[in-house]
């Protein structure tokens, strides 16, 4: 444990280790903690339709007041921030999985292989995601969180390539690749013993940057009412309080919770990438 | 002309079909690839969803299966598909029957274009001018706090920045109309009261598709002018002991703008996104509002139609921008 702090003194003193990097991690560590323990402090029949008095303000008996149908506020945030981020989650683990695979095959193959991938997600990246989501979540039938993250998936994974690819093609061509292509190593052992280890921190700010766009989309699906409408997520409580209006009748605490927990979420993402580029770079440590 | 400038341009012009063709099969495959018959599952759904009362469904269902020619392979279906888009047939709304895709789009377009163009165009500069100034040594205090707080703020999805300005400016102060794109009561008139009363609706949601992007643009600025500042030319400018401000804008800005062109044609597929939902809170007479009219409805046709005219719209202004790249760098033309 000693050494574990004395090298973040170590990396701090160097300037890798950030305000910003600490607070991104902070905040979405809250985050996660008040997902994980929230909803064993409290009741889940106060998400249902019609459990309380509708349309009340907060008070000390609901922190955070309830909506229309009459459903706790918190109780709802409680539930549906790590709904929300599951989705994010296994969206962005799904994306770069997939964005790491092609980005490699692109690299390390070359050729018409690499010509297919490259073409294609240069393609995809400039479509305006919401416009195929929209064609793919309106045909499903019954959507769910789990469908609604692999819906995501499926235009999750260009960026990752595309970074992946033009690194595998400037490590190759560096002259300790050149030396285990000497001594007579695999093509495969090259590819995850000598360039897998420099690109990690790629994929690591690939997999912060995907998070956040996943939960982007799932948020923008379900403010156009494509979600899973029977779950709680924070993309739906927004849904609700603009289909009732609440903005334009004043029911600030219904839509200001959500909005605050996702603007915190993304906020916490940024800084983390924001302070990871200078803790895998240290270069711009020194830089202000 | 030369060798390689047609290379570029044919590559560009490849690009531009592909995404052509990607979105119109996307679009024509989704539907067949999904399990269960596409024409009982919309009917099904019109009818569950209230919005099937005012119209004939036998009707309606004989529109669909003609107009699929559901009866034939699929391979037909899809060369049928295409001929009728090349005819600029997008075919007819289910809510309001007799009204076709195509005027319904022609009428929500120039609301979104107009939106869009104006608004990306001031996030992009601005944000470009920012970011520069606060690469640079001699930058004010003013900049320096108030840039890396529109950085945070470009992070949160700006249709709930919008959100929150709506209940601000509309609800608490009711200094600004909270939606549509014009008076519900104005008789349209070139003159004036009609142009004011449309920029005072346009105005909120400009505002806030330009707070969630300025950030974005300066952030990448910034980073691109510190770069070139470090390079020989800069110094070698700085040595002759020409100006800051031509060293700024002729020296650094100039440069810096190549890299921020190319980010641009990448990120206006999310800025589209984006204004799409920003359309949606201010119920603003756009494409987005359509899309989403049309998809509480279950009015397909016009889902498909929307969505096309998105993507494809999109790839022709990224091609423009890509034809006015070579004349931005040289090292292309040559």
């Amino acid at each position: 444990m000693n050494r574990f702090f004395a090298a973040i003194e170590r990396n701090w003193k160097q300037g890798r280790v950030s305000g910003p990097l600490i607070g991104g991690l902070a905040i979405l560590f809250v985050i996660l903690l008040v997902s994980l323990i929230g909803p064993f402090f409290v009741d889940p029949h106060n998400a249902q339709v019609g459990a309380l008095a509708p349309r009340r303000p907060p008070s000390a008996q609901f922190l955070l007041g309830t909506d229309a149908q009459g459903r706790d506020l918190w109780t709802l945030l409680v539930y549906g921030t790590p709904n929300t981020l599951k989705m994010g989650l296994i969206a962005g683990i799904i994306g770069v999985g997939v964005g790491l695979t092609l980005g490699l095959i692109a690299g390390a193959v070359g050729g018409v292989v690499d010509a297919v991938i490259r073409i294609l997600s240069d393609a995809l990246l400039t479509v305006p995601a919401i416009a195929i989501l929209v064609i793919i979540a309106g045909n499903v039938d019954r959507m769910t969180t789990g469908i609604m993250a692999l819906v995501v998936a499926s235009l999750a994974w260009m960026f990752t390539a595309r970074t992946v690819r033009a690194q595998v093609l400037t490590i190759r061509e560096r002259s300790y690749v050149e030396v285990a292509r000497v001594n007579g190593q695999s093509a495969l052992s090259i590819l995850f013993a000598e360039i897998m280890p420099n690109l990690l921190p790629y994929i690591v700010a690939s997999f912060v940057g995907t998070v956040g766009s996943a939960i982007l989309a799932v948020i923008g699906l379900e403010a156009l009412g494509l979600g899973a409408l029977e779950e709680t997520t924070l993309g739906n409580t927004i849904y609700w309080s603009q289909q009732s209006a609440a903005v334009l009748r004043g029911y600030w605490w219904w839509w200001g919770p959500p909005i605050v927990v996702i603007a915190a979420i993304f906020l916490g993402l940024f800084l983390t990438s924001v302070g990871f580029d200078r803790f895998a770079n240290p270069r711009l440590a020194g830089r202000s | 002309m030369n060798r390689e400038l047609l290379k570029y341009l044919a590559t560009r012009v490849g690009q531009l079909l592909l995404i052509v063709f990607i979105a119109v099969s996307v679009n024509f495959a989704i539907p067949r690839l999904l399990p269960g018959d596409p024409v009982q599952t919309a009917l099904a759904r019109l009818q569950a969803g209230g919005g099937a009362q005012s119209i004939d469904i036998q009707k309606v269902a004989a529109t669909y299966r003609q107009k699929y020619g559901l009866d034939a392979d699929w391979f037909t279906q899809y060369l049928n598909y295409w001929r009728d888009l090349l005819h600029f047939d997008l075919g007819v709304s289910f809510a309001n029957f007799p009204e076709t895709v195509l005027t319904k789009i022609g009428n929500a377009l120039p609301w979104s274009v107009g939106l869009l163009t104006v608004a990306t165009l001031i996030s992009f500069s601005l944000g470009s001018l920012l970011g520069a100034r606060l690469a640079w040594p001699t930058r004010g205090r003013v900049i320096k706090t108030s840039v890396p707080l529109l950085m945070v703020l470009s992070s949160i999805p700006f249709y709930l920045l919008a959100i929150i300005l709506v209940y601000f400016f509309a609800v608490v102060l009711r200094i600004l109309p909270p939606a549509g794109g014009v008076d519900t009561t104005r008789i349209w008139r070139f003159d004036g009261p009609t142009i004011v009363d449309v920029l005072r609706h346009a105005l909120l949601p400009c505002l806030s598709i330009v707070l969630g992007n300025i950030g974005f643009w300066a952030l990448g600025m910034r980073s691109q002018m510190v770069s070139v500042l470090g390079e020989d030319y800069i110094t070698f400018a700085e040595a002759k002991g020409l100006s800051p401000q031509r060293i700024f804008m002729r020296y650094g800005m100039r440069n810096a703008m190549l890299s921020q062109i190319t980010a641009l044609a990448l990120s206006l597929g999310a800025v589209v996104s984006g204004a799409v939902l920003v359309e949606v809170v201010f119920n603003y007479p756009g494409l987005g509002t359509l899309l989403y009219v049309a998809i509480r409805g279950q009015d397909y046709f016009v889902i498909q139609g929307v969505v096309l005219m998105l993507i494809v719209s999109l790839a022709v202004l990224l091609f423009a921008v890509d034809l006015i790249y070579p004349l931005l760098d040289p090292r292309i033309r040559r």
